[in-house]
């Protein structure tokens, strides 16, 4: 008999990938239904206000255009995320710029343009706010006038989505310990640090096409939506609500998407209904792609963020007592603020031992487009925070980082400052000296510093240490409640079906190959249903690195159950050859009818999260990292460059070499762009900057060599071992890389994006406030050295 | 409207259309060849990447910034144009084909970037296969300067480009082992 061949760890061929090296893979945009329309979004002009008046030019033909304002709307006027404040469309109020107000299709798509131009909106406007700052000032100011949320009834308090208090302790004692470790620390450390919004950047915009089907007397029926999204059943929710019907009657596919990132995570159910409503009041199918400007200017970025630490040191660099205060800047509706601020105030104490601490966070509502879902969903933030200040902690006391960081490290058996305890294995500090090494940090440390003397380009190298949860924060799993199929074909085919989305991460690959470990059956037997909600169930969102552990888990329990119904059944040997089991699924149909295996997520038995008190285990498992970042820093042109990156990650068992290279890779750069490249520039809560000509990514002659490591150490919770990896390396590239830049020139700089204006500034007021362009500085001795 | 002349992946074809509309919207409407990708519309991406050969030799042109009068009596190869033959199964929704199906032969690029995980989400994948395509034809054995200025014009927001490095790098000697 044949040995199985493990699949898990190999790299076959990615799913969906000849279709996609071919460009036969089909895009929400290279579909087209008959009599098919064209939609397009008006939106307000206005950061703050209330629509005064709507005038149609009559210069245009109305008539030949479908018109869709909030009157329209059949059911709420609503996006429903956590709560229901974020309308679908405006009705009077107008909270941020970009706004929907009204929405319009047509046959043609070249005669949207001049109609939207023909549409004038008067307002009566009214001030706004705009950053965390002015969100705050309003609430203290006690003027009524910037009171953008008025809190209570629609949760949280004024200006503020949500609140947290995170205590590693009971309240009260911790609040005693905190007092009485600051009393007696040798060194009370102070710093504060911020990050700004960031774009998804996906290169394919968001788009969608629906459809609106009416029964015989001409009551709407049902609702079809096709779209490039990561979670189909947030946009069923959604239309459940604005067409007032029920699940099964609103039908939601996911079609080929050209990368998400978290910004087709909760946008698609804004961008569905629109598309579902002109729909509905035109009678046709509406297509609604957004072009380039109008996905950046009016849809979700990463939330920007203000981390303040005040830290008792010891002299002999134990942490003995910290305050951590989260900000963020949540944006004019609450959406997914609330769990993003979550994930920020859990991973805020990083990897380390806290024997008192306090994480105080909070979600402001300013007057600028909803911030909302972007890889990493707030640990970036707040992990930038937490690991700028443990080198700013080392430096104040005199140890090193690595040292600082090695006596505060987590390790198996302690508990998180959620009272967590870890009970698989955890080795920070063999992964500190592993990455440590793979980046030949000590070597470069002494080279650079010596270099550094008399080389107008001063380099420097930087870490990161962090970890990342893996699946929903606390209870979040158990009220997802997922549910798996997998189908035996007659012809002895498994298929898996779940509402978990392909975008380029791999999930169709991984959970294949999930499923033909389990059955013992070729990679290439397995199939995948298309994410359509009228025929897969509900696994979960593609979200929170939670697929390859939490639905990747179901499909192996529901492969499992499979072969033991084969196994009582049809009397499948073990092991079996995959003709075996083709006879067996044959039989059973023949016999039985259809084999299905139906699979829902039950909490492993250990894991307990108390809401209430905002603790317990926040996740089931994490992902721990060092990552070591080389900086050039040009004090001619004031620009920092990543020049060499390496990645230590430990995530489980790798399941997929290839792929798990790729998304750390992928996730990298996109970290390197969060901390030198991708600045929105806004102003009065537009983002002014809304163009690939002016917001920059990292391209390929940009990005360093970026060298990925993996220590694999089986989790007892993921299949085969496997834990969730998508999310990680997001978290660790800014803060090391603003490390090694602290490193190149001796200065601290605690603000992402960092550009060469902003060194630039730094650097010229360092040394008196005026730039001679004939001049270098020599960054040793703070005078200027004559070209 | 005006009528214009190409040859589109080796197949002469007469069009009637606007002077100045795009010639990304003209592959992809009026030739329904949608493998070429709209990401920007403004000739920063590269994902409506195309080689364009007016008679000098192929050029890796952006799509979206070409006015269809331009393109007339030039040759141009999109993605579709790569691979040897191409079919897809059928499937039940005419609107999505099966494409996990796909029986074709690739092109020893697209085989590489299958391979060596140089696709993700694959949107920038035909635009940056294209320009792979016209790297190798100037730079037979390129170096990493050059495929890292090679394919600077083509933003890919999923790979961190180093399994497109290895892709093109796997492509290059397989390139220079048949020739």
């Amino acid at each position: 008999m044949a040995q199985h061949m493990s699949i898990l760890g190999a790299s076959p061929i990615r799913k969906e990938g000849r279709a996609k090296v071919l460009g036969a893979a089909k895009y929400i945009d290279d579909l087209s239904l008959p009599g098919m329309w064209h939609g397009v979004t008006v939106r307000s002009s206005i950061a703050r206000g209330r629509i005064r008046s709507i005038t149609f030019d009559p210069s245009i033909d109305w008539s030949q255009y479908t018109i869709v304002r909030a009157a329209d709307i059949p059911g709420e006027n609503t996006i429903v995320h956590l709560t229901k404040d974020h309308p679908c469309l405006a009705a009077e109020a107008i909270n941020h710029p970009f706004e929907p107000i009204l929405l319009l299709a047509h046959p043609d798509k070249a005669a949207l343009l001049a109609a939207v131009a023909a549409i004038h909106i008067d307002y009566d406007e009214l001030p706004g706010v705009f950053t965390i700052e002015e969100s705050e000032a309003a609430v203290t100011s006690g003027s009524t006038e910037k009171i953008i949320w008025p809190g209570s009834d629609a949760g949280g308090t004024a200006n503020c989505f949500k609140q947290y208090l995170m205590y590693t302790g009971d309240a009260e004692e911790t609040e005693a310990g905190l007092a009485a470790a600051f009393a007696q620390a040798d060194f009370i450390v102070e710093g504060e640090y911020s990050t700004g919004a960031q774009e998804q950047l996906y290169i394919e915009p968001n788009g969608v096409i629906a459809e609106c089907f009416r029964d015989t007397d001409g009551n709407i029926e049902s609702v079809c939506v096709r779209g490039s999204m990561q979670c189909p059943y947030y946009l069923v929710h959604a239309l459940t609500l604005v067409f007032n019907l029920p699940q099964e009657k609103c039908r939601v596919i996911q079609v080929e998407t050209g990368g998400a990132f978290g910004g087709k995570e909760d946008f698609p159910s804004v961008i569905g209904s629109h598309a579902a409503l002109l729909a509905m009041k035109s009678g046709h199918p509406v297509k609604i792609i957004y072009d380039r400007a109008e996905d950046m200017a009016a849809t979700t970025k990463r939330h920007p963020s203000r981390i303040r630490h005040r830290t008792a040191v010891s002299k002999d660099g134990k942490l003995l007592a910290g305050e951590i205060e989260v900000a963020i800047d949540g944006g004019a509706y609450a959406t997914l603020s609330p769990v993003v601020l979550s994930r920020a105030t859990i991973h805020a104490p990083g990897p380390y031992k806290w024997p008192h601490l306090r994480v105080r966070a909070k979600a402001m509502a300013t007057n600028v487009p909803p911030h909302g879902a972007f890889r990493g969903f707030g640990a970036p933030q707040s992990l930038f925070g937490l690991e700028r200040h443990m080198d700013k902690i080392a430096h104040t006391i005199g140890l090193t980082p690595e040292e600082l960081r090695r006596r505060n490290f987590l390790a198996t058996g302690d508990k998180t400052a959620t009272g967590q305890p870890l009970i698989e294995h955890v080795d920070m500090q063999h992964l500190l000296t592993r990455g440590l090494a793979e980046s030949n940090y000590h070597a470069k440390l002494a080279r650079f510093a010596e270099e550094n003397k008399t080389s107008p380009i001063k380099r420097g190298v930087g870490f990161a240490t962090f970890m990342h949860g893996t699946g929903f924060t606390g209870s979040g799993e158990r009220r997802l409640d997922s549910l798996v199929h997998l189908d035996i074909t007659p012809q002895g085919r498994p298929n898996i079906l779940v509402s978990s989305t392909e975008f380029g991460q791999g999930t169709n690959t991984i959970l294949c190959q999930v499923a033909a470990e389990t059955l013992q059956l070729p990679y290439e037997d397995i199939l995948i249903e298309r994410p359509d909600t009228s025929i897969v169930p509900n696994s979960g969102p593609t979200v929170a690195s939670r697929t390859a552990m939490i639905v990747g888990k179901l499909v192996e329990r529901a492969s499992l159950q499979i072969l033991d119904t084969l196994r009582k059944s049809e009397g499948l040997p073990t092991p079996h050859t995959r003709e075996d089991f083709i006879t067996a699924a044959h039989c059973y149909h023949l016999k039985h009818g259809a084999l299905r295996a139906s699979v829902r997520y039950e909490p492993p038995a250990p894991i307990f999260w108390d809401d209430e008190k905002y603790r317990g285990d926040a996740y089931p498992g994490y992902a721990w990292a060092v990552y070591v970042a080389e900086v050039a820093v040009d004090t001619r042109t004031y620009m920092a460059t990543c020049t060499r990156f390496d990645a230590l990650q430990e995530v489980g068992r790798v399941m997929h070499p290839v792929l798990a290279k790729g998304q750390i890779e992928g996730g990298v750069a996109q970290g390197i762009g969060y901390a030198l490249y991708e600045k929105c520039v806004w102003q009065n809560g537009r983002m002014m900057n809304n163009q690939m000509t002016n917001y920059i990514m990292p391209t390929s002659a940009d990005l360093p060599d970026i060298h990925v490591h993996f220590e694999e150490v089986p989790s007892i919770h993921g299949p085969g071992g496997a834990k969730g990896i998508g999310e990680l390396p997001m978290d660790g590239p800014a803060p090391a890389i603003l490390n090694a830049i602290e490193n190149a020139l001796g200065i601290a700089f605690n603000t992402i994006p960092l550009l060469p204006e902003d060194i630039f500034e730094r650097l010229t007021s360092i040394n008196g406030g005026t730039e001679d362009l004939d001049s270098t500085i020599d960054l040793d001795t703070q005078t200027e050295v004559p070209a | 409207m005006t009528q214009i002349q190409l040859t589109i992946n080796e197949k002469s074809q007469t069009l009637t259309v606007p002077p100045t509309k795009r010639l990304l919207d003209v592959l992809r409407e009026d030739l329904a060849l949608t493998g070429t990708k709209e990401g920007c519309g403004e000739g920063e991406c590269g994902a409506c990447a195309v080689l364009l050969d007016s008679g000098q030799g192929p050029e890796l042109v952006n799509s979206c910034l070409i006015p269809a009068l331009q393109a007339n009596n030039t040759a141009i190869t999109t993605i579709e144009g790569l691979a040897v033959t191409q079919s897809a199964e059928a499937s039940d929704d005419p609107l999505i084909p099966n494409t996990y199906s796909l029986t074709t032969a690739l092109h020893p690029i697209q085989k590489c970037f299958l391979e060596k995980g140089g696709a993700q989400c694959g949107i920038c994948t035909p635009g940056m296969i294209l320009a792979t395509h016209h790297l190798l034809d100037n730079y037979p054995n390129p170096t990493m300067a050059q495929i890292q200025e090679g394919l600077a014009g083509n933003l890919c927001r999923c790979t961190g480009y180093m399994r497109i490095f290895e892709s093109v790098q796997q492509a290059a000697k397989l390139h220079t082992q048949n020739s």
